[in-house]
């Protein structure tokens, strides 16, 4: 049974992991606006439809 | 000889008045034309396809951003500058739909020296990374302005630095709610198996995680509560905080002394589920509308630069901090005068409706005294400063410590109140179960008078109002009632005096109505009349414009704008004169509403009287109003409307006119002395000073994303008549609250009958403290939608 250690510092290890996560993106600025990426999103597709020329394409996300 | 067609502008969505077709398409003005062929050379025609005419009129704007060739000014709007990329943020207010977001994260394509642009849609503003060698801020400004996306830059820009964004709160919550989920998994086990072989083995370890968890819970998502708690106890005032804190502290001693000497599991899983529910309420009531500001100042309304004119008589721009007495200061058309000075050139025309309330623009000789707020209508002015921009009449209502005052401080909440009372029954419930048991029981005491601390503890009472009131501001946000926070509707359902400011709350901008006397026109003059005002941009044309009935196009042979004078103009053989009284040739009548005056062939005709439109519905709305609240009407105008406003009101309404800035600060500070509650209803700058005063300052506003001073809710003017149903709901909210502390107290009676008995086993509290907090949650989201679809209904 003493696997229970192990199990539990991976379990332990892999929230922590992700609540690391979560703050970095908290940080970041991911939560500032929940709007705007919700619309972004759909353009990319309809602009390489538009333009045929991806060479121009210098957005940076 | 053509009917004018009703079509729309393919750019701007307008009805085109004057038709230009291009590419096939119409559309409504050249600028409208001018941003398409941008685009279409650009292939950005895309625009249109994410929305139907998305897109607006380009502003002339010739010179009106010189000053962004200044070192210093693009110092302050510069978040980030290493010589060669810069990155500023601009509000541009037209940001509106999906085409927006579109064109504007695009720029790249327009000026390659934009590297990149990223849109914040809530805020409105655009981040725009350029190559500073290349590509000037004047010239990313210049190309937005051209494609009809002018940014808002104004004093309020006038700070160095990133504002650093406040997100403790999430990282509160998301330690809180991290904490509760893992407490509940390792306490799980206990909950059930008790005295099970692997469990009694690893148990240790299983509760040391707990506490390990439980820390960060305790004394950095929870802390505020503490803090809360000894600011109130410090000012004698047992707020709603100090029996949560109180229970946030004995939870965790006893869990940890339980722990400490094996005694039990603790409450752990409790404690972290209570901090994170109280913070959860905390975030739902954070309703905040990004796009919207309630603490705007004359800052917002001033701009950041303006034209001075040095002794060579060279134009310069400068800081509106930097005016000097005795500055020669260049203003243009639809500019703003920064400060109190004298006209010394040109033919002034100064729009004061933002400033003192008056609703027609003054004109001004020169030597004349100009005061700062202003807005210059007609042409290019000179004029010297004589103060400098803190000091001048308008901004000095600022210093008013009114308005550092912080409106929540003397108010006591529903949940504050409650809590006093609360605060003492749980403690004297405590204290005599504790006795209690010491005769009963002595090993006991110690256990019941922790645990009644803990199941007491007023996690449902304090959710209550969060999410009620949190619920209710999204609702009136949806109905275009925006609320600063929820407070204000609180204060709102205790208001007893109601007072409204006249020129552009209970009057629209939009429309005034124009009565005729005089001799009658003939059709062929009307005709001429018509057309005319067609040409003419004056405001006052205009109006009168939109109120003639609808004429053929004719072309006039001759056509000439007297700036602060009227128009003249010729047809065939009838000339026709319209303007002022002196121009037309008139007696000059002495009346306190504005008139214009019309002559043809030199004879002398008539006058338009215009009276103020009041908005739809402001009868209804008062006689709506009378039976509950005492209303004023507290004017800067004169008296000119006096008589139709008497008419139209109820007959106990006050009517208070030529009423200065000050002059209503003081009046509602004076009547609130008396123990008026005072709801404030204003629009202008004027009107900042009484809408700080008052208990709630509402300012009505035309189109929410241009300015509107400090306040503490914002209503659309198209909702005005439905204020009386706002306040109604307001005071539904306060019953909602009401009963749901019947239901927080029924949960506390049975929690308490547990720990009064000394059966509190951590399994109840875990169970008992997150289904009162679920279901109050529940109850005041499903009963304050039921406000609000009735609300919505009508």
């Amino acid at each position: 049974m003493s696997v229970i250690y192990i199990l539990l510092s991976i379990s332990i290890i892999v929230a922590i992991f992700f609540f690391i996560a979560f703050i970095t993106a908290v940080k970041s600025g991911q939560y500032d606006d929940s709007y705007t990426p919700s619309v972004r999103m759909l353009f990319e597709d309809e602009l390489v439809k538009e333009q045929p020329k991806p060479s121009i394409k210098t957005k940076q996300d | 000889m053509d009917q004018i067609k009703q079509t729309s502008c393919y750019h701007c969505g307008d009805e085109c008045k004057t038709e230009i077709s291009f590419d096939d398409k119409t559309f409504c003005c050249n600028g409208c034309k001018t941003v398409y062929e941008i685009f279409s050379e650009n292939d950005l025609t895309c625009y249109y396809d994410l929305e139907a005419a998305p897109g607006s009129i380009p502003k002339e704007i010739e010179g009106k951003y010189d000053f962004l060739s200044q070192k210093n000014i693009i110092e302050k709007l510069t978040e980030f500058d290493d010589g060669n990329t810069q990155i500023a943020t601009l509000y541009i207010p037209h940001i509106h739909c999906s085409s927006c977001i579109w064109i504007l994260e695009n720029l790249n394509k327009l000026n390659p020296n934009i590297t990149s642009s990223q849109v914040n849609f809530g805020k409105k503003t655009i981040r725009v990374t350029y190559k500073s060698e290349t590509c000037s801020l004047k010239d990313v400004v210049l190309l937005l302005s051209s494609i009809g996306y002018e940014p808002y830059i104004s004093l309020d820009d006038f700070k160095t630095g990133n504002q650093n964004v406040n997100r403790s709160l999430i990282y509160k919550l998301g330690i809180a709610g991290f904490a509760f989920g893992n407490v509940m998994f390792l306490s799980f086990p206990e909950y059930f198996e008790v005295g099970e072989f692997w469990l009694e083995q690893y148990k240790h370890l299983f509760r040391w995680l707990m506490f390990a968890f439980s820390l960060p819970v305790v004394f950095y998502a929870g802390r505020d509560y503490f803090v809360s708690a000894y600011k109130g106890l410090r000012s004698n005032l047992l707020n709603i905080d100090v029996p949560i804190a109180l229970g946030i502290a004995v939870l965790f001693l006893r869990s940890t002394v339980e722990i400490l000497f094996d005694l039990g599991s603790g409450f752990f899983d409790s404690l972290t589920g209570l901090v994170f529910f109280l913070l959860l309420g905390k975030f739902f009531q954070q309703k905040t509308y990004t796009f919207l500001s309630f603490e705007r100042d004359y800052k917002s309304y001033f701009p950041i630069a303006i034209t001075k004119i040095n002794s060579k008589g060279n134009e310069t721009p400068i800081q509106v901090y930097d005016i000097e007495k005795g500055d020669r200061l260049l203003i243009r058309n639809e500019e703003l005068i920064p400060v109190d000075g004298i006209l010394i050139n040109g033919k002034a025309k100064i729009d004061y409706s933002f400033v003192t309330g008056e609703s027609e623009s003054v004109s001004k000789q020169s030597g004349d005294k100009l005061f700062a707020g202003g807005k210059q209508t007609s042409g290019v002015i000179e004029m010297e400063a004589i103060k400098s921009v803190e000091q001048s009449y308008l901004t000095q209502l600022w210093s008013n410590d009114v308005f550092s005052k912080n409106k929540e401080d003397g108010f006591t909440t529903l949940t504050n109140t409650i809590s006093k009372r609360f605060t003492y029954i749980v403690l004297s419930i405590a204290i005599i179960s504790t006795t209690f048991w010491l005769f009963v029981d002595a090993s006991k005491a110690m256990n019941v008078f922790t645990a009644v601390l803990i199941i007491a503890c007023p996690c449902a009472i304090a959710l209550s109002a969060p999410f009620t009131f949190g619920n209710l501001l999204r609702i009136f946000g949806k109905l275009k009632f925006y609320v600063k926070n929820a407070s204000v509707i609180e204060q709102l359902a205790a208001i007893n005096t109601i007072i409204f400011d006249k020129t552009g709350t209970i009057t629209s901008n939009k429309s005034s109505s124009a009565n005729y006397d005089g001799i009658a026109l003939t059709p062929s003059e009307e005709l001429l009349l018509k057309n005319t005002l067609r040409g003419s941009n004056h405001p006052l044309s205009r109006t009168l414009y939109d109120i003639l009935e609808e004429h053929n196009i004719i072309t006039l042979n001759h056509f000439e704008e007297h700036l602060g004078k009227g128009i003249e103009a010729t047809h065939n053989n009838e000339h026709i004169k319209i303007g002022s009284a002196s121009f037309v040739g008139a007696k000059e009548t002495s009346v306190l509403n504005t008139t214009v005056h019309i002559s043809t062939n030199n004879q002398y005709k008539g006058k338009y009287t215009f009276y103020n439109s009041y908005r739809k519905g402001l009868s209804k709305l008062f006689n709506k109003l009378k039976k509950h609240y005492d209303l004023v009407i507290l004017s800067g105008d004169n008296e000119g409307e006096f008589e139709n406003l008497k008419k139209l009101l109820p007959s106990k309404t006050k009517l208070i006119f030529n009423q200065r800035p000050d002059d209503k600060l003081e009046y509602i500070k004076y009547h609130q002395t008396e123990g008026a509650k005072v709801l404030m209803i204003g629009d202008g700058l004027n009107d900042a000073g009484a809408l700080a005063q008052s208990n709630v300052g509402i300012a009505i506003s035309e189109n929410v994303n241009v300015f509107s001073p400090a306040c503490d809710a914002i209503l659309d003017a198209s909702k005005f008549n439905q204020l009386y149903k706002f306040i109604k709901a307001s005071k539904r909210a306060i019953t909602i609250i009401k009963w749901s502390f019947v239901l927080s107290f029924i949960y506390n009676i049975i929690g308490l009958y547990f720990a009064v008995t000394g059966q509190l086993a951590p399994v109840v509290a875990a169970i008992l403290m997150p289904l009162s907090s679920i279901s109050i949650v529940v109850f005041t989201t499903i009963a304050t939608n039921i406000v609000g679809r009735k609300l919505s209904k009508s």
